[in-house]
């Protein structure tokens, strides 16, 4: 834990997430995502003849909470960059029945798919309502997108009340701070109506509290959705997940619940080979 | 002052300078000068849309411009020449008779029309198949000022149909209004002014939809948007027809304005100028490329008068102040005094005054 930034800005106002408020995001019905499960098969990502994902299969269900790990460069990022349709992949990526592999990033976010990058990337001048009403309206039609907004539809507003953002509505987002920015790419998902969410370390330079809320609340999105998470942070991974990919060098190496892979030898092989002491992985796995 | 106040007062305060003031004070020669900078501004207005708000470097609006200009310069030759007639230049570099394509623009309603659509339709056409493929940034720049340089050398190799070098001019009416009439003169810069003022209306409604919201969006991250189930190629696309749009009219009452349009009024140096007095004025901002257009191109003519050679020095140095001090245009000067005003004590913060308002609260 001693590496990971402890927050470095003071969060504006006094918000903390709202659990409760997520209960109206995602009371909608349950049976909307009864079948809704993310299915990888023999995913390859070739870049410029370095194999970056080399045949990786992958299911994760939905009520799953899964954690990507593995050492830098073992391709997480990159299966979510495949998935996204941000790097050029070949093999089936299924989610929900439909064939994401080749679809245009736009399509693939239709689809119901929403992700989230390791920098916040939020539209910092643009204000959290505006952030938060564009990221609900990709089904808009044109005749709507050309009016100005009137009032505040309710999902976005139950969002801002679930990342604890009410109070900052009408502030850029650019001046939030980190852990509120992460917080607003997790609402903009939610209003997005993302089915499967795909989250690039969602607690990086977040304070022990802000984990916890965070996790939390990913716990109570992934009991309803497929959430699959990119995370270094191994506390976080050991308190939250529900199961575990470990990545190494493009391939999958060890699957299972936290203390099955723990227990695996290559995985301690693996981290131990990489410099004992060197992330907060090592002693976790050892 | 909320900006809502800052922006109505503004927009009273130039329609009162427009269609009061200047009418009054101004010669019927300067009062034409001024028509002809309104409808370059109708360009600048555009630009300020397609680059300050979508952040596509826009460099061959002069295209667009060219477009709406020639619509209008074919109708109105057709129309001089009389029902069945041909245009003197004509009969002068050609064969004597109208080819085909010139024939549709001798009635007045397909000519506005095609103004209205025919560039627009181009730049939809052109946006998708550009933006679709990612090109942006300088690559794009490059792009479209290569399509503004392509249209100018088109011009002045087709003489026969468009005039070549020399363009299309000497014209009489203006449907059906003399031309060499001072009061009808005077109509078309009431004309300008006032289309002028609808664009900026026009605009300022976009910027304050969610499709105005977008677009800023898009600028700032095209990517995250797309991860959001836009295309970002189709809003992209919207802002830059409706640019094209804004500039053919502004090409369109150009040219009976200033009696002539000619490849030096559509390639690469003018449209760069549109730029010009977009940047010095503010992109971002609704009404700095308006001011800035205007601006521009009055001292142009101002000091072209009096220190014919020194205006492209004027110009360059204007720019390198305006884009090494101002990055955000002239009509930003405001912000940065109040800002200044702001922030006494912590000069580091970016925008203290959200931030100051909460800070606060917090802890």
């Amino acid at each position: 834990m001693s590496e990971m930034p402890t927050t470095a800005a003071p969060l504006i106002g006094e918000g903390s997430l709202d659990p409760d408020a997520l209960e109206q995001v995602i009371a909608a019905d349950d049976a909307r995502f009864k079948h809704d499960y993310l299915e990888i098969r023999d995913l390859r990502v070739v870049f410029d003849g370095f194999v970056a994902v080399a045949g990786v299969d992958l299911t994760v269900t939905q009520g799953d909470l899964r954690f990507l790990i593995g050492p830098n460069g073992a391709g997480k990022t990159t299966i979510v960059d495949a998935i996204t349709g941000l790097a050029p992949a070949t093999g089936s990526i299924r989610f929900g029945g439909v064939e994401l592999v080749g679809k245009p990033s736009h399509k693939v976010a239709r689809a119901g798919v929403g992700r989230t990058f390791q920098t916040a990337s939020v539209f910092d001048e643009l204000t959290v309502l505006q952030n938060l009403d564009i990221a609900a309206g990709s089904r808009r039609k044109a005749r709507l997108m050309l009016r100005r907004r009137k009032g505040i539809p309710e999902a976005v507003e139950a969002a801002l009340e679930t990342v604890g953002l009410t109070h900052a509505r009408d502030l850029p987002a650019g001046v939030l701070a980190h852990g509120q920015k992460q917080w607003l790419e997790i609402g903009m998902l939610l209003v997005q109506d993302a089915r499967l969410l795909l989250l690039d370390e969602p607690v990086a330079g977040m304070s022990q509290a802000e984990r916890e809320e965070t996790g939390q609340l990913l716990r109570r999105i992934g009991a309803q959705r497929t959430v699959v998470v990119v995370e270094h942070d191994m506390e976080f991974l050991r308190s939250f997940a529900s199961s575990v990919t470990v990545l190494h060098q493009g391939s999958v190496l060890s699957e299972g619940t936290v203390a099955q892979v723990q227990a695996d030898p290559k995985v301690v092989e693996v981290y131990l080979g990489r410099g004992a002491g060197a992330r907060g992985s090592t002693k976790e796995a050892s | 002052m909320s900006p809502r106040v800052r922006f109505w007062g503004g927009l009273a305060i130039a329609a009162a300078l427009l269609f009061g003031v200047a009418p009054a004070l101004l010669s019927d020669f300067r009062l034409n000068l001024l028509a002809k900078f309104c409808c370059l501004a109708m360009v600048a207005v555009g630009i300020g849309l397609a680059w300050g708000r979508g952040g596509m470097l826009v460099l061959g609006q002069g295209v667009f411009f060219g477009l709406g200009g020639y619509i209008m310069a074919m109708h109105l030759k057709l129309s001089d020449a009389g029902p069945g007639g041909v245009p003197d230049f004509m009969l002068l570099y050609g064969d004597g008779t109208v080819p085909g394509w010139w024939e549709p623009f001798r009635d007045p309603v397909v000519t506005v029309l095609a103004i209205l659509v025919l560039p627009a339709l181009v730049a939809t056409l052109l946006g998708l198949a550009v933006f679709k493929r990612r090109v942006r940034g300088a690559y794009f720049a490059i792009l479209s000022q290569a399509l503004a340089a392509a249209f100018a050398i088109l011009l002045v190799g087709q003489q026969k149909v468009t005039g070549g070098t020399n363009g299309l001019n000497g014209f009489q009416s203006f449907f059906g209004f003399t031309l060499s009439d001072p009061v009808n003169k005077r109509m078309l810069y009431f004309i300008a002014a006032g289309v002028l003022l609808l664009m900026v209306l026009t605009v300022r409604l976009i910027m304050g939809s969610r499709y105005g919201e977008l677009l800023v969006a898009v600028r700032d991250q095209e990517n995250r948007v797309r991860f959001l189930g836009y295309d970002p190629a189709v809003v992209k696309t919207v802002a830059y027809a409706v640019a094209a749009c804004f500039a053919a009219i502004g090409g369109a009452l150009f040219t009976p304005v200033v009696g002539i349009i000619s490849p030096a009024d559509v390639g690469v140096v003018p449209s760069i100028a549109f730029l010009v007095g977009v940047a010095i004025g503010g992109r971002a901002t609704l009404l700095g490329p308006v001011l800035g257009a205007i601006g521009v191109s009055w001292a142009e003519t101002s000091l072209s008068e009096s220190f014919p050679s020194f205006w492209i020095y004027f110009q360059g140095a204007l720019f390198i102040l305006v884009v090494a001090f101002l990055p955000n245009g002239l009509a930003t000067v405001g912000r940065f005094f109040r800002r200044r005003r702001a922030e006494p004590a912590d000069p580091v913060a970016p925008e203290p005054e959200p931030a100051l308002e909460t800070s606060g609260k917090a802890s």
